[in-house]
């Protein structure tokens, strides 16, 4: 039987991915933005299952709200990621680092 | 109201038509022309001379009462109604005399000797309004207006002392004037203040009222010793009496401002405004009185200015440096005759010396005009028959001034000098020496400089010989006019004035003090005492002066250079004016700016600008430039703090379940 | 309400200049000429009102008059309160007083962005007057801190070279020292749960509470003074500030600080007062000799005056402190009330002196673009007239009797000399250093021979300068002939203050 441990401990995994492709990941914009996704993905996984777990519906409502937020993002993301092409012809993340202090 | 009672307004008007006229000459120089500059001011002045002889006659002949009142309030402040005001005794009627007398022949002499300068609105302008500066000091009837009179006869000497102002010896010496006297100031200031601490007035009569409280009074200045508060009092007085009247320390001033015009060197730095220190102590005479160690400071001051700077006018070449010494010796033995308690007899002395002095002066600057500005006496010689009506009031103001019987300065000197042998307090042995000595001094440069100037044989060069001419009767009158009382006032005055009641009322002595009056148990009638003047000690030594400085300068002047050899390191003192001059400029001026740099690099721009203020803006900077670097600019840096932030938080959170109690022990 | 006039003359007071500033710069730089006259037109309509304020208002008592109190923020208790003593009337009829000559001597001397420039001049008045009419420490601390906004931006503006670094030196040091303020005025409104300085002045505080209130404003006001050690900014934001931003800098914001210290510091905090003075008085003579020194060796004019007039406003923070040493040293009061009158008289006189040789030296620098002392010498050859005025204002400033500049420190000195001699021997002190610093530089720059070509070819001051600086010169001697008046309309402050600040706030033990 498929208990909250097992969930929960693949939602850890999953977010635990996306934190080390966020890392270790030093070439690709895109790369990050998926990362990004799944961190959101393993989010959502434990509201799915917290709400089961509960028998309460207000976690699973949340994910809509997640996923939305997710879907605006990677829309938005790669727009800038499209901008960022044309004005430095590379999405290195290495390059990028306007920032710097 | 009594007939004779003195008229406020009559008061006013003779302190301010000089100051109406120098505005007038000051302001509309331009429009009213040079003419018209000097014909108002002398106007004013001569109205002013007239007014004072009015109310001299009001005082002195008529026995007006004492004037002291009100002009207007000039400020209340904590209760204390500090006002401008007039006292008119017999004390400010001989003054307001000798100032707007002395005033208006240098007015008159002015006429011929600024002929040709282009700044003769300006000086008529300033002589004037140094006119009314001098008669609201000695018509003061407050500590205030005193302190306002004393400064602005400073300020209008400061001007005249660097009237010519592209020199730059004029230009300094006129600071170095201005900030001597100032320190004198300051210690007149804190007399004022220590009157002000006991009194809570300014006016002299509660001043007056109150020495047995001042004397009652301690200061505790240094340590835990204290110090009698009348003899600070009179201490702090006396040192602005020691920067305006020229005495040792404070001396170093007075040579130096002839640079500036020779009227003024008469009027100003002779005759009126060196005297105003004199003239505050005899004021002040009641609160002196009452201290003996600050008159005993008094006497020995005096007495030393009077000895060693008369000294100093042996070895001195410029005609005009060799009277400003005998001014300073001069004043000097006014001063030991305060130091005497001989108020009276200092006075007196002021007023005759005003006499010969400027006469002397006067004298000395138409020699400069006719020599074509040459002040060095080396160059000159033989004057006596080229310029004879000089020469002869110039020998009246010398025999004056060396004491001879019967001319004006005999009788203030002769009573001054036995004035201070009466005195018993501590000094005046010293000072009675130093006095007596200085008579053989002041005779002998007095009359090297008569011998040099307008006897023996001409020593002019060629520029001098082409230029001479004899200056007109405008120069030549003032000094006819000065011999005058130069010569007689001794006679008719010395009885009723100094040992007479003149200054009853006005100066104040205690009668165990009282020098004048044990002087005057060997004074006979006028001629008499002359008489007797001739067997007395000074008068011989006077005479001894006489006849070295002709040996030396006459009838054998070879002697003289061989003297200065055997003499030389002495000689080196004395041109060296006892290396005053050396130390204030190498050692007081130098340490000022020393210290001023000092503050100014190490303290303000290094310790606290550079330390504190930009310091601690460059630690900011510091601290930021160590923590941008966590700022990489790259984004899995950023998530990685974020991360680990995160996981630190959560065990934080976590602390209580991480700490030993087991996983679901709450429900 | 006590408003004996029946319409706000100090709102109008305080609003007029800053709406009239905000006319002059929605002129342009196109109607620049124009804007010159407004402005004057506004800054002498100031003094007229200033001068009917003076007219209704009533020296003999201590009272606060021409009230005027609406409402602002009812939840907090402040209110829009203005009001006027004896200390603060003079002060606003300086501050009205001194604008006018800086619009007029900017008439040549500025051409970029005038109205800009004079519309900051405008609107700093106002924000000045209402510091020195707030009655509500809310609104006295808006304008007291609104009134660094103008001078930042002039100073930042039209400055000279090093003008950024002396504007942000001059706003972060005012305003660290302000910080402070707020948090002693945020303490006590707590406490009274009311903004009006009334309140906190009768407020009773311990010992302690006024120890930390009475330091918190000391550190604003003595930056504003400016005391030492807190004076540096002073001598940069002089030296880079335009010729109107010194005047009005020296004139007027210096004054700040020790009305401050009268205002808040001595009746809110006077046991503290009383503990502290001790410090006071020790910077304050520091400042008087200290600086004395220091300015002996400047070799930049402005920054010469700028260091005077740390030395002068020694004075007034001297005057302002002495009275619980006079007490201790004579048992009595008398003199208590002279220290005080002298500290107002010195804070006017200051403005005056100060405001004049800034103008003077503002005069040189607009003909030859030079401040250092060894590019001029014998000016007075070219421009006599000039140089009788410098020569009087330079007599002034070293405190010459006759002169504003002698009042005030003959009253505080006659004042520290009964608490003490060597407080007035070393305050008597600036009666040297003062005239040797100042005729020094006189002689350098006005007096000798013509030094160079610029010099040379300078030309006398015109009829506008003329204007100026003969009034400037009149009000200099007429205060220091006749100060009276002046004295007439503070005492009934004055005598109030001194009331308050030997009161003790203490329960009795």
């Amino acid at each position: 039987m498929i208990t909250l441990q097992h969930v929960l401990v693949l939602s850890g995994l999953l977010f635990t991915l996306s934190v080390a492709g966020i890392f270790i990941n030093r070439k690709n914009v895109i790369l990050l933005l998926m990362c990004i996704e799944l961190l959101l993905l393993s989010a959502n996984f434990n509201f799915v299952a917290f709400s089961r777990y509960h028998g309460n519906i207000d976690g699973q409502v949340f994910v809509f709200f997640v996923l939305t937020v997710a879907a605006a993002e990677a829309a938005i993301g790669l727009a800038i990621l499209v901008v960022l092409f044309r004005r430095r012809r590379s999405i290195n993340v290495a390059e990028i680092s306007t920032l710097k202090g | 109201m009594n007939a004779t009672a003195l008229n406020p307004s009559l008061l006013l008007w003779i302190a301010l038509l000089p100051l109406l006229a120098a505005l007038i000459a000051g302001l509309a120089g331009r429009v009213i022309g040079r003419t018209g500059a000097a014909a108002i001011t002398i106007a004013a002045v001569t109205a002013a001379l007239v007014l004072s002889c009015i109310v001299f006659r009001q005082v002195i002949v008529l026995h007006a009462p004492v004037f002291d009142g009100p002009v207007y309030t000039w400020l209340i402040s904590d209760g204390i109604r500090m006002q401008v005001g007039f006292l008119v005794d017999s004390l400010t009627v001989m003054m307001m005399v000798v100032v707007t007398f002395v005033s208006l022949c240098v007015h008159v002499y002015t006429i011929g000797y600024m002929h040709d300068d282009p700044g003769y609105q300006r000086f008529f302008s300033y002589i004037s309004l140094f006119t009314f500066a001098m008669l609201m000091l000695v018509m003061s009837n407050n500590f205030l207006q005193l302190f306002f009179g004393w400064e602005a006869v400073g300020v209008v000497s400061y001007l005249l002392i660097g009237f010519w102002y592209t020199r730059p010896t004029a230009i300094f010496a006129n600071m170095k004037a201005f900030l001597v006297n100032r320190v004198g100031d300051l210690g007149f200031l804190l007399g004022i203040a220590g009157v002000v601490y006991f009194t809570g007035s300014l006016q002299y009569q509660d001043a007056f009222g109150a020495v047995d409280k001042i004397a009652g009074g301690s200061f505790q200045i240094i340590g835990g010793h204290s110090w009698n508060a009348l003899t600070v009092v009179c201490i702090c007085l006396f040192i602005g009496a020691m920067g305006k009247s020229a005495q040792m320390p404070l001396h170093v001033w007075l040579p130096d401002s002839m640079e500036g015009p020779t009227p003024i060197s008469a009027l100003i730095h002779a005759a009126t405004m060196v005297t105003a220190g004199i003239f505050m102590v005899a004021r002040m005479s009641p609160l002196f009185e009452g201290s003996e160690a600050a008159l005993s400071f008094v006497l020995v001051i005096g007495a030393t200015t009077a000895f060693f700077m008369g000294l100093l006018g042996i070895v001195q070449n410029d005609i005009k440096r060799v009277v400003a010494y005998s001014t300073l010796s001069q004043l000097g033995y006014m001063t030991a005759a305060l130091g005497a308690s001989g108020y009276a007899a200092g006075v007196y002395h002021l007023m005759t010396h005003a006499f010969f002095k400027a006469l002397l002066f006067l004298a000395a600057g138409a020699v400069i005009i006719a020599m074509h500005h040459e002040q060095d006496m080396r160059k000159m010689g033989g004057l006596a028959k080229r310029m004879p009506v000089t020469a002869i009031t110039a020998w009246v103001g010398a025999l004056a001034l060396i004491g001879t019987p019967f001319f004006s300065g005999f009788y203030s000197k002769d009573a001054l000098i036995e004035a201070v042998h009466h005195a018993e307090r501590w000094g005046s042995g010293y000072a009675h020496w130093a006095l007596l000595l200085g008579v053989f001094v002041t005779a002998f440069y007095t009359f090297r400089m008569i011998f040099m100037t307008f006897h023996g044989q001409s020593r002019m060069d060629h520029h001098a010989e082409e230029h001479f001419h004899d200056v007109g009767w405008d120069m030549k009158g003032p000094l006819v006019a000065l011999a005058i009382p130069s010569l007689l006032i001794g006679l008719f005055t010395v009885g009723p004035w100094l040992f007479g009641t003149f200054f009853e009322g006005a100066i104040h002595v205690r009668p165990d003090h009282d020098v004048v009056e044990a002087a005057k148990e060997e004074f006979h009638g006028v001629v008499s005492f002359a008489l007797h003047g001739l067997m007395t000690l000074p008068f011989w030594l006077a005479a001894a002066g006489v006849a070295t400085a002709w040996y030396f300068v006459l009838k054998n002047p070879a002697a003289a250079a061989s003297w200065r050899e055997k003499f030389a390191p002495l000689v080196k003192l004395f041109e060296n004016k006892y290396y005053f001059d050396w130390f204030n400029e190498n050692v007081i001026a130098r340490l000022s700016r020393g210290i001023g740099n000092l503050l100014w690099g190490v303290g303000d721009r290094g310790l606290i600008d550079g330390a504190l203020v930009n310091g601690s803006a460059k630690l900011v900077g510091v601290v930021a430039g160590v923590v941008r670097r966590v700022q990489t600019g790259f984004l899995y840096s950023y998530a990685f703090w974020m991360v680990i932030g995160l996981a630190l938080l959560l065990l934080w959170a976590l602390r209580a379940v991480l700490g030993g109690a087991p996983l679901g022990a709450t429900p | 309400m006590n408003n004996t006039l029946g319409w706000p003359i100090l709102s109008v007071l305080v609003w007029l200049p800053i709406a009239g500033g905000v006319l002059v710069m929605a002129l342009g730089q196109s109607r620049a000429n124009l804007a010159r006259w407004l402005a004057l037109l506004i800054s002498v309509a100031a003094l007229v009102l200033s001068l009917v304020m003076y007219q209704h208002f009533d020296g003999a008592t201590a009272d606060f008059q021409l009230l005027e109190r609406l409402p602002w923020i009812a939840p907090f208790h402040a209110d829009y309160y203005l009001g006027v003593d004896g200390i603060a009337v003079p002060l606003i009829l300086l501050t009205t007083f001194m604008t006018i000559p800086v619009v007029i001597m900017s008439w040549n001397s500025v051409s970029d962005r005038v109205p800009q420039y004079l519309a900051a001049f405008l609107v700093m008045e106002g924000l000045m007057i209402g510091v020195f009419a707030a009655m509500d420490a809310l609104l006295f601390y808006f304008f007291w801190e609104a009134m660094l906004i103008p001078m930042f931006l002039i100073i930042g503006i039209w400055g000279g070279p090093r003008r950024i670094y002396a504007t942000i030196k001059f706003f972060l040091y005012t305003f660290l020292g302000s910080v402070f303020m707020l948090v002693a005025l945020v303490y006590m409104v707590l406490k009274t749960q009311d903004y009006s300085i009334g309140a906190f002045q009768n407020l009773p505080l311990t010992l302690l509470e006024q120890r930390w209130i009475f330091l918190a404003f000391l550190a604003a006001f003595a930056v504003k003074v400016p005391m030492w050690p807190v004076h540096t900014w002073l001598p940069d934001a002089h030296v880079e500030a335009p010729t109107g931003g010194s005047v009005i800098l020296a004139a007027i914001m210096l004054k700040m600080g020790g009305y401050g210290l009268l205002r808040f510091s001595l009746p809110i905090a006077p046991d503290a007062a009383q503990e502290l003075s001790g410090l006071v008085i020790l910077l304050s003579l520091i400042a008087v000799v200290y600086i004395g020194f220091v300015a002996l060796v400047q070799q930049d004019m402005k920054k010469l005056i700028a260091y005077s007039s740390i030395a002068h406003m020694g004075f007034v923070t001297l005057g302002a402190v002495l009275a619980w040493r006079i007490v201790a040293s004579t048992g009595s009061t008398a003199g208590v009330a002279m220290g005080l009158d002298g500290a107002m008289v010195q804070m006017i006189s200051h403005g005056l002196i100060s405001g004049a040789m800034f103008l003077c030296v503002g005069v040189l620098y607009d003909r030859v673009h030079s401040r250092q002392i060894a590019d001029y010498g014998g000016v007075v050859n070219t421009m006599p007239i000039f140089a009788a005025f410098a020569v009087l204002f330079a007599m002034a400033n070293s405190g010459l009797p006759g002169t504003s500049g002698f009042v005030g420190e003959f009253l505080v000195i006659l004042a520290a000399f009964k608490a003490n001699f060597w407080y007035a021997a070393l305050a008597g002190l600036t009666l040297i250093l003062g005239a040797a610093y100042t005729l020094w530089m006189v002689k350098r720059v006005i007096f000798g021979a013509v030094a160079n070509d610029k010099v040379a070819e300078l030309k006398d001051v015109d009829a506008r300068e003329l204007l100026v600086l003969a009034v400037l010169a009149l009000s200099v001697l007429a205060l220091g002939l006749y100060p009276a008046p002046l004295l007439d309309t503070m005492r009934g402050s004055i005598e109030h203050l001194t009331q308050q600040i030997l009161a003790t706030k203490l329960p009795l033990p």
